[in-house]
C-alpha cells in the first residue's frame, strides 16, 4: 500500500535520511523503532509531505506522491498523528474533530464523529472543553480521533505512547489493534519498542537515517542486538 | 466637561481606525508570524482609489467598492509575489520585505495618483451634531458604526464557520494544520486579502475627516502597530482595545498638553509597552502541557 524507496531528506545541508526503503502492506501494523535522532519523525513528515525529500520515491496506492502537497496527501488517504499530539489548544474538542475532517468537509460529519466518540468514550463527555485544558492521555486520544475524521486508509502514528501512564499505553495499544481490525493500515513509530513490537506484524529498525534491520515483529523482538539496544534485556 | 467629551469623541473616532489597522496586523501575524508594515498602505489605497475613481465620475458607492476590491488584490499580490517566494526565510527578512512593499506602494501611489491631499464627501453631510456641548461629526458615527460592524463580522466568522476555525488552527499550530489537510498557504492568502479589505474600508471611512494622500499610510501603520503591541500582538480583542486607547490618549494629550506631541504619544506607548509589559494587555502567556 505504501512503499518508500531510497528516500533521502536533509535539513539545510545536513542529510538525516540516507536512503530509506520500506513498505507497508494493506491491513498491516508496521512499526519503526529507533533511538532519538534516528530520523523517524523526519521520515513520517516526509510521508505526509511536510518535509521535503531530496531523492527517492514515495508510492501510495500505486501512485507516486512525493511531489504532492501535504493537503492533497491527506485527501488521498494518509493521516498523521504527530509527535507530541499537537492538538489545537485554543479550540474545543469538537472543533478539533471537525477540523480533522477538513479534507472531506463537504461530506456529512456525523457518522465519522459518532465513530470517533464510540472509539473514545472519554471524549464524548468533554466535547466543549478547550483542547489545551485536557490531560496528556485525553489529548492523545483527541489527536488520534482528529486524524481518523479524515477517513484515512493509512494512519501514521508518531510516538503515541510518549508521556502516557502505563495503563493508558495499554488502552492505546488496544485501540490501535482495533483500528487495524477495522481494516486500517498503520505505520507506528515508537521509542517504546516493547509496546510497539507487541502489536506489530512487521518491524523496521532505523539507525542514524538508515534501515539496519527488518522482519516480522517476533523475529525482531528475538534479535540479540535489538534486545540489547532497545528492550534493555 | 464639554471639552473632555469633545476630546473623547475625536479619540474614539481615530481610535476606531487604529483598531482596524491593528486588526489587520493581528490577522496576518496570527496566520504567518509576519508583521505586515504595508498595512498602512492598504488604508491609503482604499482612500486614494475611492477619491480618484470618484474624480473620474464613478458614483461614490461603486468607487468605494472598486477601491476595496483593488486593495484586496494588492494584498493578495503582496503575499503571492513578495512573501510567498521568500517562504522559509526568517521572520525578520519577511518583515523587511513588507517594509519594502510599503515604500514601493507609496512610490507607485505618488506616480499613479498625485502628491496632494484629497477628501471625500461625508456620508451624511458635514453639519455637526451637538451633544452635551460637544460637536460631533456625523462621519465620526459612520466610522464607529463601520468599525463595529467589521469587528462583529470577524467575530462571527471565527466563531461560526469552519474556515474561521481553520484560521485559528493555523495560527495555533501550523504543522498540525498542514497534517490535517489544511492548505495553510491559502489561509495566509486569505488573511492578507481580509486585512487589505479591512484596511481599505478604514481608509474610505476616515478620509472625509482626516483627508488622505499617498503617504498617510506610514503614520497609520505605526499607530496601528502601537495599538496591536499595547493590546498584545496576536489578540484581536487587544487590537480593538489598544486602538481605542491609543486614539483616546492621543486626543487627550493633544487637547490638554499640546497638539505638537500628538504623534509622539504612540511611540512613547510602544516604548513603555516593550519595556514594562512586552506581552501587552491581552497577550498570550504561553503555557504548554507536555
Amino acid at each position: 500500500m505504501l512503499s518508500i524507496e531510497n528516500v533521502k531528506s536533509a535539513y539545510g545541508r545536513i542529510e538525516v535520511l540516507h536512503g530509506v526503503t520500506l513498505h507497508v502492506d494493506a491491513g498491516e501494523i508496521v512499526t519503526l523503532i529507533g533511538a532519538n535522532g534516528a530520523g523517524k519523525t523526519t521520515l513520517m513528515h516526509a510521508i505526509s509531505g511536510v518535509q521535503p525529500i531530496t531523492d527517492g520515491a514515495i508510492r501510495f496506492a500505486g501512485e507516486r506522491i512525493e511531489k504532492r502537497p501535504a493537503h492533497k496527501r491527506v485527501a488521498f488517504g494518509i493521516s498523521q498523528v504527530p509527535e507530541g499530539r499537537q492538538v489545537f489548544a485554543p479550540l474545543s474538542v469538537m472543533d478539533n474533530l471537525k477540523l480533522g475532517a477538513w479534507s472531506c468537509r463537504d461530506a456529512d460529519l456525523e457518522p465519522a464523529l459518532a465513530r470517533v466518540c464510540a472509539l473514545f468514550p472519554m471524549l464524548d463527555a468533554i466535547l466543549e472543553t478547550p483542547a489545551g485544558a485536557l490531560s496528556g492521555g485525553q489529548q492523545q486520544m483527541l489527536a488520534i480521533g482528529r486524524a481518523l475524521m479524515a477517513k484515512p486508509r493509512l494512519l501514521l502514528l508518531d510516538e503515541p505512547s510518549m508521556g502516557l501512564a502505563p495503563n493508558l499505553v495499554d488502552q492505546l495499544l488496544t485501540v490501535i489493534r482495533a483500528l487495524r481490525d477495522d481494516s486500517l493500515t498503520i505505520l507506528l513509530v515508537e521509542q517504546n519498542a516493547r509496546a510497539a513490537l507487541a502489536i506489530a506484524d512487521r518491524a523496521y529498525v532505523l539507525e542514524t537515517g538508515r534501515v539496519t534491520l527488518s522482519g516480522p515483529a517476533a523475529e525482531i523482538q528475538a534479535d540479540r542486538r535489538v534486545r540489547e539496544a532497545y528492550l534493555g534485556i | 466637561m464639554a471639552e473632555l467629551l469633545q476630546f473623547v469623541f475625536s479619540g474614539l473616532t481615530v481610535g476606531a481606525i487604529y483598531a482596524l489597522v491593528a486588526l489587520g496586523f493581528t490577522l496576518i501575524y496570527n496566520a504567518s508570524d509576519i508583521i505586515n508594515f504595508a498595512q498602512g498602505e492598504f488604508v491609503m489605497l482604499g482612500g486614494m482609489t475611492t477619491v480618484f475613481m470618484a474624480l473620474a465620475g464613478v458614483p461614490l458607492p461603486l468607487a468605494a467598492l472598486i477601491a476595496i476590491i483593488v486593495t484586496t488584490g494588492v494584498g493578495l499580490a503582496l503575499h503571492r509575489f513578495a512573501i510567498e517566494p521568500a517562504r522559509g526565510a526568517s521572520s525578520v527578512a519577511l518583515i523587511m520585505i513588507t517594509i519594502g512593499a510599503s515604500v514601493f506602494l507609496r512610490g507607485v501611489a505618488q506616480v499613479v495618483f498625485d502628491k496632494r491631499f484629497h477628501s471625500l464627501p461625508p456620508l451624511f453631510g458635514a453639519d455637526s451634531i451637538q451633544f452635551g456641548g460637544a460637536a460631533i461629526l456625523p462621519q465620526s458615527l459612520v466610522v464607529l458604526a463601520g468599525a463595529t460592524v467589521i469587528v462583529i463580522l470577524l467575530w462571527l466568522f471565527v466563531e461560526r464557520t469552519l474556515l474561521g476555525k481553520a484560521v485559528i488552527a493555523t495560527a495555533a499550530n501550523r504543522l498540525a494544520a498542514r497534517l490535517i489537510g489544511v492548505d495553510t498557504r491559502r489561509i495566509v492568502d486569505f488573511s492578507f486579502a481580509v486585512s487589505a479589505a479591512i484596511g481599505a474600508i478604514a481608509g474610505i471611512l476616515i478620509t472625509p475627516i482626516t483627508l488622505t494622500s499617498y503617504d498617510v499610510g506610514t503614520l497609520l501603520a505605526l499607530k496601528g502597530f502601537a495599538a496591536a503591541m499595547l493590546g498584545g500582538i496576536g489578540s484581536p480583542l487587544g487590537a480593538v482595545v489598544g486602538g481605542l486607547l491609543i486614539g483616546m490618549i492621543e486626543a487627550l494629550s493633544a487637547g490638554y498638553l499640546s497638539s505638537s506631541y500628538k504623534d509622539a504619544v504612540a511611540f512613547l506607548i510602544i516604548l513603555v509597552v516593550l519595556v514594562a509589559m512586552p506581552q501587552g494587555l491581552f497577550g498570550r502567556v504561553k503555557v504548554e502541557r507536555v
